[in-house]
Parts: structure tokens; C-alpha cells; sequence
């Protein structure tokens, strides 16, 4: 059986990342954020989801990776459902819909490391790119502050 | 039938309800009488009915059921087969059963009503002999008789008559007179004409609305989801207004006052159907009491006042374990052993009150015992001993404040720890737990008379009114049930208003001395060093008031609670957030956090705190006090300065101190600060061998000048009447006058500088 599975696919730094279709409530425009004071370096802010406050993660904190650049494009909110409730991702850039093929799926690869070697739960070989799959429920839990 | 208790008042509305879907199930057991399921839902309403009128003594309701049940058992276990003729009964058993029950709600008892008859039928058919009596029986009876219940019933349930009396009178009705049975019972003095009138008018009232028309039970998820949806209505209408208020056209206006008003009545109103009474969470209570006094070998009499006050649904399941502890507490430690209230001249038998009651949109309650009281002192000792507070914090206390002590955390006040008590469950717990849902606590205590609990909680939380406040670009808002007033500083005020004691911002409000907490700085952001105007904000959490320091303060607000999600769990300072008439989230306080984190509760601020009350309270017997600063000097020696002469409190590095003029200076804002130590000064020895690290400055201003007053320690202020003796004009002592216990000089600023300042010597020696 070549079952495939749908990804939503996003970009953040110069690598592609892909969240299990089902899991995504929807994807929305950057808007506007509220600060809070002594949260988590990850936690970006709150926004309302209409009527409903949801917390935003920054995915380039919570994955180590540099920080956005301050003339770049504001990021873009994927709103996922996790354990923890609904959450809201922060991304570069959002991208198409892919089917992956299980038979493509491979481990991820030794040259991520860190955090991000954690995060990812396995790669899928499209043509010309390589798909990371995030680990959506490790990923939403933050590691505690040092 | 408001005399109706209110459990017999649930068992009418589930019996109605039960019996309605008896009817139903009978009926559908006729069509097909094979169903076990129905007859089981059969038998199982008729065992209810019986099981509940067993337990309240409703004998002749129990026969009734139990002769139907014991029919039903034979259907249930297939040995009867269903006719016409036992439905028929059965379907009647339940219209009898239903009549008995209206005269139960209608008198509180039971009525005459004649099951005999209908008893022997199910019996009869119980045993298998079928009778044609079922036609006989299914008679309707008398109309009058079924919507009013007797007069004689209904004087009898009221305790206004006796059963033999009215059966007396009806007797003699039936022998020809045709009085009222109401007349003959006055006439036979055997009731009173004011009764009479009353039970015609419940008579008269009784075909109304019973219990089971007035009432329907819903399911609490629905009314949550109520609330949720009046608090998205009431996010709307708030972003409705704000929108309307930039709006020109009169006619949104109109529509938007109307909206406003419909969404403030909704909202009311479905508050209104969460709200419960505090009596079902006291229910648990006559039971706890009981068992406890019995444990603890002694008597105690509960009573309870204002069951019926309500509450929302989600705040009596916070306050139930805090409420019990409360009580618990009061029959452990509060009220005596009988011996030793006789001993005391008090009845055996002491007395535990709950009162309950709505006063300005909060709840109270109270919880009272008239036991042994606290003794503030004990529980002084037991504070120094754990190291909660000072001998000198002691010292300065008031005995009520003392009292407060027992909510200080890991405070158990029974001599020994009781099974019932100091199981670690502290009344620490209590306070915080009523404090979470936004309530306070406190302590009232008179020796040998007794201890009083005071418990004030918000009607609901999911709504409530809240101030708006900026920091830096962020707003928050903070519940208006904590906020105590708003104080604005402006000018020359907002640079001198805010002062240091100990190194602690304080602000001096009517004489009190007021801790400030800036909230830029506790949100971990940096705080604007100078302001035009300092805009203080007065909060009251954990039995202390603060000044909250905010960039500005904005309108109030109705905002609509919302928890923050498991990511901000460790950000204690914000108890939810809420969404704002701009459509952006705001962060909503927690005060007692913000307190907590800032630690408000330090030496300094209770021990003025306790100084200023004192104060306050011998203020309303003598028109002249003192609000002085205690310094130590020397050799363990006390002073006091006027407060009035002093400007600031400051800590220099010994190393700073560089000579000038031949005297000791330091450089303080731009300017030469000449230092003075005051147990030079007044002669009383020098600082010890060693030169501290940091000196603690006092600093006055003299004639215009300021001067460093350089001191031992900065102990406390107080503000106390002083009662002066021996002054001593040529040391610069006023007087000295006993201070928190100790003899203490009270140093005459003015005449120190002037006598210890060469440089003034020359120019006021001879004046």
C-alpha cells in the first residue's frame, strides 16, 4: 500500500518544514500580537482567534534557528491543534499542500543538529527539496527557562 | 408552600417528573406488553418514590408504592402478564400518588387521602384474583376536592390546629351544621381567625403554579455555553460602542444605547440561572459539626442565617473546602470544652453561626463562634518562634493584626496536633484559596468571647469589572475587586512623592506609609526614570495595600475572563487575559501575584503599616501626634526624628566619604552633602570598633541646606502621641519618650545641626 500522507508546508530560515494536514485549523495573516511580560522567550505573544485567546510560538526560537530578519515580510500564523489546546505557529512563509509518499520517509538527516534534530520526526524526499516533518507535540512543548 | 423545606421540594419536582414518565411508559406497556424495559423503568420509578417517602416519613405514600411495587415485581419477573385491568390500576395508583404529593407540597404533610380501597385492588391483582373494581375506583373524584386541599389539611400542616379537632368539625358538619369548618374551629377556640385567613389564601393560591410547572431542570454544560456566548455578546457590544463613539450618525447611537442595555439585562439574567443558593454547600455542614463536637467531646449548636443567598455555580465549588475548613477550625480550636465554658460562665453549649448576605455586589460571609478567642499574644509567640515575624515586628502590632497571623503560611494554632486538624491544611490555604477567586478574609477575635471569620467573595468571575491601565505600549487590566483608590502625582509632588525607607519605594498617603511597586519594572521592563506625573494605583491583596506606579490610567471596563494557556502557566503575574473592545488581547493582573513577586510583605512596610494604625486609632482620642523616624545610635540606643524634617533616607559606601570644610561630606546629586553622625552629636558614644561597609543617611534639610544625618540603622516609623520628658536644649534633644517600649530621645534636628555645624557657628552662635 503506497498510502501517502498531506503535509502543509512552510519555510522558515532556507530550510522546508511540513505539519500534518489534519492537524492544521487553519493559516492566517500576521495580526496583531500582545506581549507578555516574562513568558517564554518562544512565546511571541496572544492573539484573538476570533473571540478565543490563542498563545503564538515563535518557531525559529523554539527551533534555534537565527533570528527573522526585521525587514523581511511579517511571519505568518499556522493555527495548530495540539495536546495543549490550540496554538499558534509563527512561520516565514507559508507553502502549497504536498502528498508525501510513506514509502519516501527517512530518518532525519545526521547533519541537523540540535534542537532541531529533536523537533523533527523524519524527512520526505521531494523533488529538488527535502521536506522536514515537525514533531508538532515536542515542538509546542517548551523547554523550561535556563 | 414556601414553608416547604427544600429537599422535600426536589423530592416533589423528581417524583412529578418521574410520574410523568410512568404514565408514558404505561401507555407504551399497554401497546406492548412484552417490553421487560419498560417495566423496569416502571418498577424503578415506583422504588424511588417509595425509597424517598420512606425517608421522609410520608408513611402513606411509602404503602401506596410499596403494594404498586410488589404488583410491578410480579410483571418485572414475567409472572403476571399485563391486562387492561392492571394498567389501569396502575396508571390510577399514579394519579393517586401524584394527589398525595400536591397535598404534601401544598401542607408539608401528609393528607387524609383513602388508599385502602386502591391497596386492596393491588393486592388483590398482585395475587393473581382479578377484580372488576378498577371501574368503581376510576371514578374522577371530586373536582374542588383535587385542586384545593382541605382547610382542615392545611391547618393542620401549619401546626394551627390538631387532626382530632378537625374531624371533631367535620363531624358536626355532617350532623347539620352548615358553618364553615374554619368557623367551627374558631368557635371551638381551636384555632385562630388570622390562620384561618391564611390557610384560605394558600388554599386559594394553590391551583397556581406548582413545583413542577415553575421549574425545569437544564443541564449545567448548556448554561456554561450561555455564559460563554453572553460574554462574546458582551466583547461585541463593548467593540459596538467603541466604534459608535467615532460615529457621527445619531441613529447608530440609538441602536448601539439599545444593545447595550439588552446585552447588560441578557447578561443578568443568565448570571441569574448559575446563581445557587449558598445553602446547598451549608447542607454538608450541620453533619461536619456534629461529628467533629462529638469527636472533640463538645457541644455545639449551628445556626445558620441567609441559605438563600446566591451565588454562581463555580464560586460555591471554590469556596466549599475553605468554607468547611473554617468551620472545622471554629468547633476544633474555637469553642471550648463544656467544663471549661462553665468554668467561664457560658453556657455549655456554644454556638457556631453562619451568616450569609449580598452587600455592594460582593457576598459575605460570616462565620462565628462565641468560643475561647484568639490570643494574639500566643500567636505572636508561636510567629517569633517560627521565624514568621520579629520580636520588634511583635512589638508594634496590633492585636488584630495578630490575630491575621493565623493565615501566615505553616501556622497551626492548637496547642497539639488533632486528628481534625493540622494535617498541613493551614489557614494559609484558606486565604489563598479565597483569594484566587478573588475574595479576602479576615479575622476578628475578642478574648473569652469569641472569634468571628469575614469572608468576602465576587458574585461570579467569569464577567467582571475591571480598570484599564497602560505600560509602555501594553494595556492591562486589573479587577476592580482588589483596586482601593487612584492617586495622581503631579509636579513637584511626582519627583518627591515616592521616598525611600530601607531601600523600599514608599509613598506617604494621609500619614500611611504606602509600598510602591512599579509595574514597568515587575513586567521586567525598564521603568521611566522620571516622570511628569506618577499615576498610583492603590491594590489590596493579602491583607496589605500597595501602590501599583502604571504610565497612565485608563477607563473602566465590564471585560470577560479568559484562562491563558498551559505556555504562560509560569508567568504568575496574570491571572487570564480578555479581549478588548479593539479586538486585541489584553493581560489581566493577578494582584496577588504582582504582591507576592514584589514582596510587598516586608519588614519594613508591616511594621509602619502596624505603627500607622495604631496611630490612626489613638488619633480619634488625641488631636496632637508624631510621625517619627526611629533610628539606632551607639551602643544599642534609640533616637527619633520628626518625619516632617526628614527629606530622604539613603545608604552611602563608607568608601564615598571624602572630607571637605574639615568635616565628613559625601557627594550626593550634584552637590556637597556635609555628614553629621548623630551619636557624636548627642554624645553618646561612637560606632564601635569597626566602619561599617555602608552608612545609613539621614537626610534633613536645615534652614534650606541639607545635611546627612549619618545614624546606627533606620529602625521603623511610627506615628504615635509622644509624651515628652527631660528635654535637653543643649544637646538638641526635644525630650525623651517611650517608643515601642523603649525609652527613646527625640532629636531636636534644627538645634543639632546648628550646634555641631562650624560653618553655622560663626553666623547663629549668638542668635
Amino acid at each position: 500500500m503506497a498510502a501517502s500522507i498531506q503535509y502543509c508546508t512552510f519555510s522558515l530560515a532556507h530550510l522546508t518544514f511540513g505539519i500534518e494536514v489534519d492537524r492544521v485549523q487553519e493559516v492566517m495573516r500576521s495580526r496583531d500580537l500582545t506581549e507578555v511580560p516574562l513568558a517564554n522567550e518562544v512565546v511571541e505573544g496572544l492573539i484573538n482567534l476570533r473571540g478565543q485567546i490563542v498563545t503564538a510560538l515563535d518557531l525559529r526560537r523554539r527551533l534555534e534557528l537565527p533570528p527573522r530578519d526585521p525587514a523581511a515580510p511579517p511571519p505568518m500564523h499556522i493555527v495548530v491543534r495540539t495536546n495543549s489546546g490550540e496554538l499558534s505557529l509563527l512561520v516565514d512563509a507559508i507553502g502549497d499542500v504536498v502528498d508525501a509518499d510513506e514509502a519516501t520517509f527517512e530518518e532525519p538527516p545526521e547533519t541537523l543538529d540540535g534542537v532541531a534534530r529533536e523537533l523533527i520526526a523524519g524527512t520526505y524526499k521531494l523533488d529538488g527539496r527535502l521536506l522536514l516533518v515537525l514533531d508538532t507535540e515536542r515542538a509546542v512543548q517548551l523547554p523550561s527557562p535556563v | 408552600m414556601s414553608e416547604i423545606d427544600e429537599i422535600v421540594g426536589e423530592f416533589l419536582v423528581e417524583s412529578y417528573e418521574n410520574l410523568d414518565r410512568y404514565d408514558e411508559d404505561l401507555l407504551a406497556l399497554e401497546r406492548d406488553p412484552g417490553d421487560t424495559e419498560v417495566i423496569s423503568s416502571i418498577f424503578r420509578t415506583i422504588h424511588t418514590v417509595k425509597g424517598t417517602a420512606g425517608f421522609f416519613a410520608f408513611d402513606r405514600l411509602g404503602e401506596l408504592a410499596h403494594v404498586a411495587e410488589n404488583l410491578l415485581g410480579r410483571l418485572r419477573e414475567g409472572e403476571l402478564a399485563v391486562t387492561e385491568e392492571i394498567a389501569s390500576a396502575l396508571l390510577f395508583t399514579g394519579d393517586t400518588l401524584r394527589k398525595m404529593l400536591a397535598t404534601i407540597e401544598a401542607t408539608g404533610v401528609e393528607g387524609e387521602e383513602d388508599v385502602a380501597e386502591l391497596t386492596a385492588l393491588l393486592t388483590r391483582l398482585h395475587t393473581g384474583a382479578g377484580s372488576p373494581l378498577v371501574a368503581e375506583l376510576d371514578q374522577p373524584e371530586d373536582d374542588e376536592d383535587e385542586v384545593a386541599p382541605k382547610l382542615g389539611e392545611l391547618l393542620i400542616g401549619e401546626g394551627a390546629t390538631t387532626p382530632d379537632a378537625v374531624a371533631l368539625a367535620a363531624h358536626e358538619q355532617d350532623l347539620g351544621d352548615d358553618r364553615r369548618i374554619g368557623e367551627i374551629l374558631v368557635d371551638h377556640g381551636q384555632t385562630t381567625a388570622d390562620a384561618v385567613d391564611k390557610a384560605v389564601e394558600a388554599q386559594g393560591n394553590d391551583p397556581g403554579r406548582s413545583l413542577s410547572d415553575s421549574s425545569i431542570r437544564v443541564d449545567v454544560g448548556l448554561l456554561d455555553e450561555l455564559m460563554n456566548l453572553v460574554g462574546e455578546l458582551v466583547l461585541a457590544r463593548n467593540q459596538i460602542v467603541q466604534l459608535v463613539g467615532e460615529e457621527q450618525d445619531s441613529r447608530y447611537a440609538g441602536a448601539s444605547q439599545r444593545l447595550n442595555l439588552i446585552t447588560t439585562e441578557l447578561q443578568e439574567g443568565v448570571m441569574k440561572t448559575r446563581m445557587q443558593p449558598i445553602g446547598n454547600v451549608w447542607n454538608k455542614l450541620p453533619r461536619v459539626v456534629r461529628d467533629l463536637s462529638l469527636a472533640c467531646g463538645k457541644q455545639v449548636r449551628l445556626v445558620m442565617e441567609g441559605q438563600d443567598t446566591e451565588l454562581d455555580k463555580t464560586i460555591i465549588e471554590a469556596i466549599k473546602d475553605p468554607l468547611t475548613h473554617l468551620v472545622r477550625n471554629a468547633v476544633d480550636h474555637g469553642i471550648e470544652l463544656p467544663a471549661a465554658r462553665a468554668a467561664a460562665g457560658k453556657a455549655e453549649e456554644g454556638q457556631l453561626t453562619l451568616r450569609a448576605f449580598h452587600e455592594g455586589g460582593q457576598v459575605n460571609i460570616e462565620i462565628t463562634d462565641d468560643g475561647g478567642g484568639i490570643d494574639p499574644h500566643a500567636l505572636q509567640q508561636k510567629a517569633i518562634a517560627k521565624r514568621a515575624i520579629t520580636a520588634e515586628q511583635a512589638a508594634t502590632m496590633t492585636d488584630r493584626e495578630a490575630v491575621n497571623l493565623i493565615f501566615a503560611a505553616g501556622f497551626s494554632t492548637a496547642e497539639e496536633v488533632t486528628s481534625v486538624s493540622g494535617r498541613g491544611v493551614g489557614m494559609d490555604v484558606v486565604r489563598t484559596n479565597i483569594e484566587r477567586i478573588g475574595g479576602t478574609v479576615d479575622v476578628q477575635s475578642e478574648q473569652g468571647q469569641g472569634t468571628s471569620c469575614k469572608v468576602k467573595i465576587p458574585l461570579t468571575l467569569a464577567i467582571v469589572p475591571a480598570l484599564m491601565v497602560t505600560s509602555g505600549d501594553s494595556r492591562f487590566a486589573i479587577p476592580q475587586l482588589s483596586l482601593i483608590e487612584l492617586v495622581r502625582l503631579e509636579g513637584e509632588e511626582a519627583r518627591a512623592g515616592i521616598e525611600l525607607v530601607h531601600g523600599a519605594p514608599v509613598h506617604r498617603l494621609r500619614g500611611r506609609l504606602l509600598p510602591i511597586v512599579d509595574l514597568a519594572s515587575e513586567l521586567g521592563r525598564e521603568a521611566s526614570a522620571t516622570r511628569e506625573t506618577v499615576n498610583i494605583v492603590v491594590l489590596q491583596a493579602d491583607g496589605q495595600s500597595f501602590g501599583l506606579v502604571v504610565d497612565a490610567i485608563q477607563d473602566t471596563e465590564e471585560i470577560v475572563v479568559k484562562p491563558l494557556g498551559s505556555h504562560l502557566k509560569e508567568a504568575a503575574l496574570f491571572s487570564g487575559a480578555t479581549i478588548m473592545g479593539d479586538g486585541r488581547v489584553a493581560l489581566i493582573l493577578d494582584v496577588l501575584g504582582i504582591a507576592e513577586r514584589a514582596r510587598v510583605v516586608t519588614e519594613t512596610t508591616e511594621r509602619s503599616g502596624a505603627g500607622e494604625e495604631e496611630g490612626e486609632v489613638l488619633d480619634q482620642r488625641h488631636v496632637e501626634r508624631r510621625t517619627l523616624l526611629l533610628v539606632g545610635i551607639g551602643d544599642d540606643r534609640r533616637a527619633a526624628i520628626a518625619l516632617s524634617d526628614v527629606e530622604r533616607l539613603e545608604e552611602f559606601a563608607s568608601a564615598s566619604i571624602e572630607y571637605g570644610g574639615g568635616r565628613e561630606v559625601v557627594q550626593y546629586r550634584d552637590d556637597i552633602l556635609p555628614l553629621l553622625r548623630l551619636a557624636d552629636a548627642l554624645g553618646v558614644g561612637s560606632y564601635g570598633m569597626h566602619q561599617p561597609e555602608h552608612l545609613d543617611v539621614v537626610v534633613n534639610r536645615v534652614e534650606g541646606r541639607m545635611v546627612g544625618i549619618v545614624v546606627g540603622s533606620i529602625l521603623d516609623i511610627v506615628e504615635q502621641d509622644v509624651d515628652l520628658r527631660d528635654g535637653d536644649e543643649g544637646r538638641g534633644v526635644l525630650g525623651s519618650a517611650i517608643i515601642q517600649g523603649r525609652v527613646t530621645d527625640v532629636v531636636d534636628i534644627d538645634a543639632v545641626v546648628t550646634r555641631n555645624d562650624p560653618a553655622r557657628m560663626g553666623g547663629y552662635a549668638g542668635v
